[in-house]
């Protein structure tokens, strides 16, 4: 079996030189600037209680978890991890809204026309839309279900009243920017949709008719309803929502991290 | 008890020492040997020739000097300096402290140390009106003069013994972050990814044709996380299925929860009134919006999507009831 072992020694030493050169990689100078101590991608990394929280705590993630957490928490049964869920679809919508925008121009002669172009002109066009629009009724999904659970576990009892609070505005902000991103394929159920959302912010005692008129940049869904509806969806309510996310976080760490088990 | 520093408590028995005309090495051995602290350092508050009376417990008096400040924050005080005749002098910085906060103990421990003090210097008139002014003259009774500084220095060794912060933090069953809790969300991120991907490359996104504000297509519908209330709509007056259900009750309700549910208990077996109402939420609102985006066709008029198809476009590509 000459050749066999021919082949498990140029494994081998492939493997050998592929160790070396990671080796090498890992103890330079700059991926030594670049991860902080502990962290598992560090040359010579062991497995020990101390670098296990080293990871964390050297980490940009200390920002959103603590070091330990408490067992339960971990199980996957108890949160379903509903709310990192909504915060992961939170990131993949920006980003594969971010590679739409590159695409497409808020105005009402073109809207419509780069939407199209995203399902035959662009590479991967159609699927980022795609991910971007069911992403968004998801996250709409996780953001409510999250809701629920955190209620059926009574979750929201003191010290945790205050961030209850955030999460429905959490909430409400979410369908917002749903519903800000359903106007921007100018089509027909774009245009009809948000023509009866908007006829229902029109109801709002007192204020009806400046709240609606505020939204629409006009008295009905017109070409600056497009632009508002825009600026809106990629900037002003993202803006906002991250602010809450922040606090949202943060609380839930200072208000003594995950609650206990029923 | 907490170690008193070998300093300070030397530095308490010379002082000791000093006010009883002892000698520091006798004083410093009470402190250290047979009695305890607290015991040892009641000769100096009261007369020596004083009868400890039984019943009051040392530590109970620690407590009035440690709660005083936080509780009342000295109302009493201009009170019990005027009606002694005795009065210490007003440099007596731990008065006014002592007064207000034996008010506020339980009276057994204001009685108790009142009468203690009350034998040295006989109440004047109205004295027994007040329990505070009764513990008031307790200054006073070092005979000698005691420098004043140097109690108030031996008050705060003895605050020292018990923590103003009292930590409650109990042992809790927890696990590393890394790699438990980032493990598993990593994974669940993983299949979030996974699933929306093969979604997104079975299901075209729907793009009907371009808007026009001639044309309103029937039925028009909003998206569906308002569809329950475009229900409520063809239900109720405007008035009360566009505003008072989504802001008052949606909105400033849901966020008003915490503050109106005042059941500490988080078990669902103490929880049953509010685990109901929320379900009957739930299933309300998943009712009202399974009935607006499936069972509402041409103008918005009840129909079956089996017999007359999904009017709703999002879900066009979803469900074929009818080729």
């Amino acid at each position: 079996m000459a050749n066999g072992d021919g082949r498990t020694g140029l494994l081998e030493r492939v493997q050998e030189k592929t160790t070396e050169l990671m080796d090498r990689v890992r103890g330079s100078q700059f991926v030594e600037s670049v991860l902080r101590p502990g962290s598992p991608f560090k040359k010579g990394y062991t497995d020990s209680p101390r670098n296990r929280s080293y990871v964390i705590m050297n980490n940009v993630l200390y920002h959103l978890h603590p070091v330990k957490v408490k067992r339960h928490g971990v199980k996957l049964s108890y949160t379903l991890c509903l709310g990192g869920l909504s915060f992961f679809l939170f990131i993949l919508l920006t980003i594969t809204g971010i590679f739409l925008m590159f695409y497409f121009a808020p105005t009402a002669d073109r809207a419509y026309a780069d939407v199209q172009a995203l399902s035959t002109d662009v590479a991967f066009g159609s699927l980022v839309r795609n991910m971007h629009r069911w992403g968004a009724h998801l996250m709409v999904l996780t953001v409510f279900l999250h809701m629920s659970r955190v209620f059926y576990h009574g979750a929201y009892k003191p010290p945790r009243e205050f961030n209850w609070v955030v999460g429905v505005i959490l909430l409400l902000l979410t369908l917002l920017l749903s519903f800000s991103g359903y106007l921007l394929p100018w089509d027909q159920l774009a245009l009809w949709a948000v023509t009866v959302g908007t006829n229902m912010a029109g109801f709002v005692p007192v204020f009806g008719t400046q709240v609606k008129f505020a939204l629409l940049a006009g008295v009905e869904v017109t070409a600056a309803t497009l632009l508002r509806f825009y600026v809106l969806h990629v900037l002003f309510l993202p803006f906002i929502i991250v602010i809450f996310m922040a606090v949202h976080f943060w609380r839930v760490r200072k208000d003594g991290g995950i609650s206990g088990p029923l | 008890m907490v170690e008193i520093p070998e300093e300070l408590l030397r530095r308490s028995a010379e002082a000791k020492a000093k006010a009883l005309g002892l000698p520091v090495e006798q004083v410093l051995a009470e402190m250290k040997g047979e009695k305890p602290p607290a015991e040892a350092e009641r000769p100096a508050e009261a007369p020596p020739g004083t009868v400890p009376v039984p019943g009051r417990d040392p530590s109970e008096q620690v407590e009035a000097i440690m709660s005083a400040p936080e509780e009342e924050p000295q109302p009493e005080a201009p009170q019990p300096a005027t009606p002694t005749p005795s009065a210490p002098t007003p440099s007596q910085e731990a008065e006014p402290q002592t007064a207000p906060a034996a008010e506020t103990e339980p009276a057994g421990a204001a009685v108790a140390t009142a009468v203690e003090e009350e034998e040295p210097t006989p109440p004047p008139a109205g004295n027994g009106a007040r329990k505070a002014t009764l513990v008031e003259p307790r200054p006073v009774a070092p005979p000698k003069g005691a420098p004043e500084g140097v109690r108030t220095q031996r008050l705060l060794t003895v605050v020292k013994a018990r923590a103003i912060q009292q930590v409650k933090a109990e042992p809790a069953d927890k696990v590393n972050t890394w790699p438990h809790l980032m493990l598993n969300e990593f994974v669940a991120l993983l299949v979030m990814t996974g699933f929306l991907l093969i979604l997104s490359v079975i299901l075209q996104a729907p793009l009907l044709e371009p808007a026009n504000f001639n044309l309103t297509p029937n039925p028009s519908k909003a998206p569906w996380y308002f569809l329950g209330l475009q229900e409520l709509l063809s239900y109720f007056d405007p008035q009360i299925a566009g505003v008072t259900v989504p802001t008052v009750i949606g909105l400033i309700g849901f966020m008003m929860i915490p503050y109106v549910d005042r059941n500490p208990s988080t078990k669902p077996s103490d929880r049953k009134f509010a685990i109901m109402l929320y379900t009957f939420f739930l299933a309300g609102s998943a009712t009202l919006t399974i009935l607006g985006v499936l069972f509402r066709g041409q103008g918005f008029n009840f129909s079956y999507p089996w017999r007359d198809g999904v009017f709703f476009d999002d879900l066009k590509d979803w469900i074929h009831f009818t080729e």
